[in-house]
């Protein structure tokens, strides 16, 4: 993360002030009315399993689109170019799709609270224990990284310092969780999402319409970096040389398969919205109607990080004190006037509230229901795992501040610490797919596959790929082959262990492997969720089918 | 009640049963006070937005020439306050056309009793 350019500061007035007032306003509102819903722990953690579709559909992809990743999605469009669009087409339509059509009966139908709660069930405490405690902190750290990356865009936007942002907004997000729980994390999340639409969405267009349009923008962006820069998949033949750093193998392994099934299908802050839905089929369909504005989401944060390096072609390098990250900022700038302003950095600030949120919710939730309850003080009564859950969000919320702070003085351990739980999913992911397709999969390989493969990518990364014992030539390119390598590492290591430890007893794989039915898969579908538009199959597919056709104009 | 009466609780067994925990929430859920108490979002959304829509309106019916010209020629706030005007509207309209299902009197009673919840859970 670097501090952003002085110039970018904002003329902001009391109008913006009042629209900024008005969100946080409705907010906290959300908190308060939410809270007398809450009854028991389940009300908390899960909204008593009781979401409708479309509420846990928004919420689930509104969880995702932090700021960290719409101002990072913006930086990596000026710095690739059309390569972006792979992170969404293939890096995320996929997973979503699988998780909603194939491993959502699983997680659902067995009424487990949490992704580690799962691994309980197929394997062992040991499996749990080490996904719950990895989870956890995991959880901090990338709440206390957003907060941080805050109160950078805020001090240089609005002039706030640090410290002020960090309390404010560490606050706010405190407040309405302690208060109410998971429904107010997904009714705020909700919210977000409109507002971050509608915050992104005329800036696009300002920002197209500046450069000429898209051809205008393809015209200037062609001369200036290449053809490939505005293709998906253009110089991505293996050999070829390309500025990802990744040819079309590593794209569809690293990327589209191993880093998007293990985020989108094993990450307890996804999973968790669709885990607080009110019955089986609305489950599914969270991830797939989520999956269909992630399809178009893209463009709003692509097409300013490409106009962003049209109007500065410097951008990123020592000849301008721009960063690639500070694409959005930058256009913000230049082109809103105020109101329409306060709804912009309203939508940032939403963002940020929206992927510290997240990371809080689903943290407390496996803290709660994955190490206290099991490990600490088992068998107490409802209400006290309900106040233990408020408390420990407070304290969650504490160390993710602290977390922030820290992040201050050593942002660059904390990038490094970032890194390193990224590649704590990609193993996660292996020990899922393994355990529900292979009935064989033993209760012991669980944990070794988890450790092994976790270990692996680490080494990759930090010995292998940054000690150049093998050139790769970029941070992302050596992201793709240290989750192939985790992943095959932990794959490899199962199949071992299990080879030599003893198999689950059949009986109780029911409703945990592919081919076994639990009762909980097995509810009729509620009255209405049996219309033809509701169908996960057809919304599956078809959004698959819409992500194929959308690469079609940025392939040839 | 999540307490585990019952459960071999020394070590070796220690290991809380999957079943069990299947049951605790089935109970959690039968308790639960979501779905009858939590209030409708779309009210939330559809008034903040109706606001927002407002307020973007006015000031974009009264922004100078210099404002207009910055957003590229454009009257950005007066075409997005009339863009988060109408989805306000659609969210306000939406929730009166199809308000959430209150549970019925009945289907209290059998949440009251521990029976099935209204959705067939």
């Amino acid at each position: 993360m670097h501090p952003l350019a002085a110039e970018l500061r904002l003329d902001t007035n009391a109008l913006d002030y009042v629209i900024m007032a008005l969100y946080f306003v409705v907010v906290l509102g959300i908190g308060f009315l939410a809270r007398r819903s809450v009854k028991t722990s389940l009300d908390f953690f899960l909204s008593g399993r009781s979401m409708p579709a479309w509420i846990t559909g928004l919420a689930f992809i509104s969880a995702n689109l932090g700021a960290t990743e719409i101002l990072g999605m913006a930086a990596n469009s000026a710095q690739y170019g059309v390569y972006t669009t792979h992170w969404y087409w293939i890096g995320a339509i996929p997973a979503m799709v699988f998780l909603g059509l194939v491993m959502m009966p699983f997680y659902y139908g067995s009424k487990v609270r949490s992704v580690p709660e799962f691994l309980l069930h197929r394997y062992d405490r040991g499996a749990h224990l080490l996904s719950s405690v990895l989870f956890s902190f995991a959880a901090v750290l990338i709440a206390g990284v957003n907060l941080y990356a805050m109160a950078i865009v805020v001090e240089a936007l609005l002039g706030w310092p640090e410290w002020v942002a960090i309390v404010v907004s560490a606050a706010v997000v405190l407040v309405y969780i302690t208060l109410g729980g998971l429904s107010s994390a997904v009714y705020n999340e909700v919210l977000q999402f409109f507002v971050i639409i509608a915050a992104l969405l005329p800036l696009t267009i300002l920002a197209l319409k500046h450069v000429g349009g898209w051809d205008g923008l393809s015209d200037t962006l062609t001369e200036s970096r290449g053809g490939d820069f505005m293709t998906a998949w253009g110089g991505t033949g293996i050999g070829s040389d390309n500025p990802l750093g990744a040819n079309w193998l590593t794209i569809v392994l690293g990327l589209g398969f191993v880093l998007s099934f293990g985020y989108w299908t094993t990450n307890f802050a996804e999973v968790q919205r669709a885990l607080s839905a009110r019955n089986l089929s609305a489950a599914r369909r969270t991830p797939l109607i989520g999956a269909y504005p992630k399809v178009f989401i893209v463009f709003l944060v692509m097409i300013p990080g490409l106009a962003a390096a049209a109007l500065v072609p410097e951008i990123g390098t020592s000849g301008s004190d721009l960063t690639y990250n500070d694409s959005i900022p930058f256009l913000m700038e230049q082109l809103l006037p105020n109101g329409m302003l306060g709804v912009a950095v309203t939508g940032l600030l939403a963002a940020f509230m929206a992927g510290m949120a997240a990371n809080v919710s689903s943290f407390n939730t496996v803290f709660t229901t994955d190490i206290w309850e099991p490990y600490v003080k088992r068998g107490r009564t409802d209400a006290y795992y309900l106040r233990f859950g408020r408390i420990i969000t407070v304290a969650g919320v504490a160390a993710s501040v602290g977390t922030a702070f820290i992040a201050s003085s050593f942002s660059n351990i904390m990038s490094y610490l970032q890194t390193l739980f990224s590649f704590f999913n990609v193993p996660m992911f292996v020990v899922f797919i393994i355990g529900m397709f292979w009935k064989r999969t033993s209760v012991k390989s669980g944990f070794w596959g988890l450790l092994v493969g976790t270990v692996a990518a680490m080494l990759n990364y930090f010995w292998i790929y940054k000690q150049d014992v093998i050139s790769i030539p970029s941070d992302q390119g050596a992201n793709f082959v240290s989750a192939i390598v985790g992943f095959v590492a932990g794959a490899v290591v199962m199949v071992i262990v299990t080879a030599f430890t003893k198999p689950k007893p059949a009986e109780q794989l029911a409703g945990l492997v592919y081919g076994t039915r639990s009762p909980g898969m097995s509810e009729p579908p509620a009255e209405g969720d049996d219309a033809w538009y509701r169908s996960p199959a057809l919304l599956g597919w078809g959004v698959i089918v819409l992500a194929a056709l959308c690469y079609l104009p940025f392939s040839f | 009640m999540s307490d585990t009466d019952g459960h071999p609780d020394g070590p070796g067994h220690g290991d809380p049963d999957p079943e069990e925990l299947a049951h605790t929430v089935e109970e959690l859920e039968r308790k639960s006070a979501t779905a009858s108490r939590l209030f409708d979002v779309r009210r939330m959304i559809g008034g903040l937005f109706v606001v927002y829509g407002v307020i973007l309106v006015v000031v974009g019916a009264f922004d100078s020439d210099a404002e207009v010209a910055k957003a590229a020629d454009v009257r950005i706030n007066l075409w997005t306050g009339l863009g988060m005007l109408a989805l306000g509207l659609f969210f306000l309209g939406w929730q009166l056309l199809r308000p959430m299902r209150p549970p019925s009197a009945e289907e209290l009673a059998e949440a009251m009793e521990g029976g099935p919840r209204p959705d067939g859970h």
